[in-house]
């Protein structure tokens, strides 16, 4: 069976003053359909610019988007028109973004910002398409979703205009929504409710989500696979179970180590696992794998040649040399 | 309990006018801190919790000062810091100092390294230019910085060094107290573990006691010995974190910790939504200000405010339940 959705070696690049970064550098992952994966890294390893170019929506210049193939239900998205790629997106992809303040339009009134994907992308006439956005703000539970078609997102609170936010992704009844830091400027009551809603969401419509996230908690509770992303690269990808239970990668497992919890008695509070150093400047070539100079496990041959993502078998692919040279795991 | 803490707060209360004018009246009046009470011993840390808007943050800039009480005491070290003038506080500030969220907007762009280090020393005391630099040199590397840092400007910094050089200019008047607002919440996880890392490791090597503020109840609760809930403006628990974790008793603290998303994929909750948003601060709730929220709430909730009185010893709870009236238990 073919994949929903197919990236192979995407690879995007910005033409800055300093030179060229490598934002995304030969990203290749699947999803399959009504699948929640889980795209996890943090600040500036590429999780957000890959999603931006499956939709076409990185500006060049400054933008380079390269890629063998970004397959959406058989269509390769780099190939289409411009025309088409926008009936692609808000159609059949959605996006939900970090930050609703910015990303409504401040000076629309909701009612309209939600009803616009309904005029432009079914043809929906006015009133009928008003009459939808007071259905899916309903839906998302919004108080007294009628009287609040005319409101403008200033009047709402941060919750409220994340619910908007998702009410105009699903207005159109997406098989893709792709949902970047969906909750990340929530207060943890509110994301729940977020979360909550979005699940609901999901199954109802029968949905694929394409989750990025930098929270672990977030990715646990939600995501079926897991794509970890490292300086603009895949390191890892598996089932959600295995990623938390068995992590190959030493980023990952650092990842997880890192993580402070709430415990329950005093003497099992430890020190917090830290992975030293800081994430490698984008611009800079590096020639042998990119975590190496901060993996604990590293040796020669890391420091020396780039590490090729490998197949461990059931789904799961990481890019490490302790792949290979099993003998070197028994000091992990 | 014989020992007199460092930190006494009694009743405190902060009040912003919400409209009006040089000449008109406010509208309103925003309760943002209503009435708090706690104590913070030498060397303790205390975490302060809570959503947005809830006055933790204001809280912590009562503390020290930096704005000024509508009523209440403040009690450093056994003084009423509400009845010291301005060269009394001067002299006080070099023992309580501050550490703030966002590493970019906190350090001055213009300024070298080694002078933001060394402000406070200069506000406080008079010091030779050769003693300056050798303080700024000697808490740079107390907290992982060098001297060849010395002579850079912020911008040369990540955002996890900015944050180590905010620590260091806190730490260079060796004070008693660092209020740390939300220290580590603009910090990806790997870095989050260093800089948490570090202010532990400091705060034994100083004797520091630090109040920490933040929304995550995961890094308070593993940092800190005690820690207070705080919803719309007052304290509605206060526990030891053990305690606190082990069974917390508020329903809006529990709420909190289960909104929590665990990274756990084989527990996955429903979260318990909490219907409706946080009430509006300008017009609080009468009685308990948790009761619209509360599923539990009865008759007295909505009358009279509870107060803060120990359910068992040493963990305080501010709620009706715990006071004789209602179940006991019946709350899961």
């Amino acid at each position: 069976m073919k994949p929903f959705l197919e990236i192979e070696e995407l690879s995007v690049r910005f033409h800055t003053p300093e030179g060229i970064a490598r934002a995304v550098d030969g990203v290749s992952f699947h999803m399959a359909r009504g699948e929640t994966l889980g795209l996890v890294g943090e600040s500036g390893c590429g999780k957000t610019v890959t999603s931006l170019s499956i939709l076409g929506l990185i500006p060049s210049p400054p933008g380079e988007i390269q890629a063998d193939k970004i397959f959406f239900e058989g269509r390769n998205l780099p190939d289409l028109s411009p025309e088409a790629l926008r009936q692609v997106r808000g159609q059949e992809i959605s996006m939900i973004f970090q930050e609703p303040m910015t990303s409504l339009n401040p000076v629309l009134p909701i009612g309209r910002q939600v009803a616009e994907p309904l005029i432009t992308h079914k043809g929906l006439t006015k009133s009928e398409a008003y009459e939808h956005a007071a259905d899916w703000l309903e839906h998302v539970k919004i108080p007294a979703a009628g009287a609040r078609l005319n409101s403008y997102p200033h009047q709402l609170s941060g919750g409220m205009r994340q619910r908007v936010m998702i009410a105009m992704a699903m207005v159109c009844r997406p098989k893709l929504l792709i949902a970047d830091e969906p909750t990340t400027a929530l207060d943890v009551t509110i994301q729940a409710q977020i979360l909550s809603l979005m699940l609901g969401l999901k199954e109802e419509l029968g949905m694929s989500v394409l989750l990025i996230t930098h929270d672990l908690g977030v990715v646990a509770q939600m995501a079926n696979r897991v794509v970890v992303m490292y300086a603009g690269e895949v390191v890892e990808t598996a089932g959600v179970v295995d990623i938390f239970d068995r992590p190959f990668h030493p980023y990952t497992r650092g990842l997880l180590k890192s993580m402070p919890r709430l415990s329950t008695r005093r003497h099992a509070r430890r020190r917090l696992t830290e992975i030293k150093g800081t994430v490698p400047s984008l611009i800079r070539k590096i020639h042998g794998c990119k975590f190496s100079d901060r993996c604990p496990y590293a040796f020669e041959i890391c420091r020396e040649a780039h590490p090729q993502l490998l197949s461990m078998g059931q789904g799961r692919f990481v890019r490490c040399w302790l792949k290979e040279y099993p003998e070197r795991r028994q000091n992990v | 309990m014989s020992e007199t803490p460092l930190l006494a707060v009694l009743d405190l209360q902060k009040r912003f006018p919400l409209g009006g004018g040089m000449l008109s009246k406010p509208r309103a009046w925003v309760r943002a801190v209503d009435g708090v009470s706690f104590d913070v011993k030498k060397g303790e840390s205390f975490g302060l919790v809570g959503e947005s808007g809830c006055g933790k943050t204001t809280l912590g800039r009562l503390v020290l000062r930096l704005i000024d009480p509508s009523a209440g005491r403040i009690e450093f070290d056994g003084r009423d810091l509400t009845r010291l003038n301005r060269s009394g506080m001067r002299l006080l500030r070099r023992r309580m100092q501050i550490i703030f969220q966002d590493p970019y907007s906190s350090l001055d762009p213009r300024m070298k390294v080694e002078s933001i280090v060394t402000e406070p020393l200069r506000a406080t005391q008079r010091i030779t230019k050769a003693k300056r630099r050798e303080a700024a040199a000697e808490f740079l590397a107390r907290v992982g910085l060098s001297t060849t840092d010395l002579d850079k400007y912020p911008h040369e910094f990540s955002g996890g060094q900015r944050q180590r050089i905010g620590i260091a200019r806190a730490l260079c008047v060796r004070p008693d107290l660092i209020v740390a607002d939300e220290p580590v919440s603009a910090l990806d996880v790997s870095i989050q573990a260093q800089v948490i890392n570090l202010m532990e490791d400091l705060r034994e090597a100083f004797d520091l006691a630090y109040i920490f503020i933040s929304h995550d109840l995961s890094v308070v609760g593993h940092i800190c010995d005690r820690i207070a809930v705080m919803y719309l403006g007052a304290i509605c628990e206060l526990a030891s974190s053990e305690s606190f974790s082990l069974a917390p008793r508020h329903p809006y603290a529990k709420a909190l910790l289960m909104a929590v998303p665990q990274p756990d994929p084989h527990r996955r909750v429903k979260p318990v939504s909490m219907e409706a948003d946080v009430p509006n601060p300008a017009h609080p709730p009468s009685g308990c200000t948790f009761h619209p929220r509360c599923r539990f709430a009865f008759d007295q909730c909505r009358v009279e405010r509870p107060a803060l009185i120990d359910a068992v010893p040493n963990h305080y709870v501010a709620c009706w339940l715990n006071q004789g009236r209602g179940v006991e238990g019946e709350t899961e």
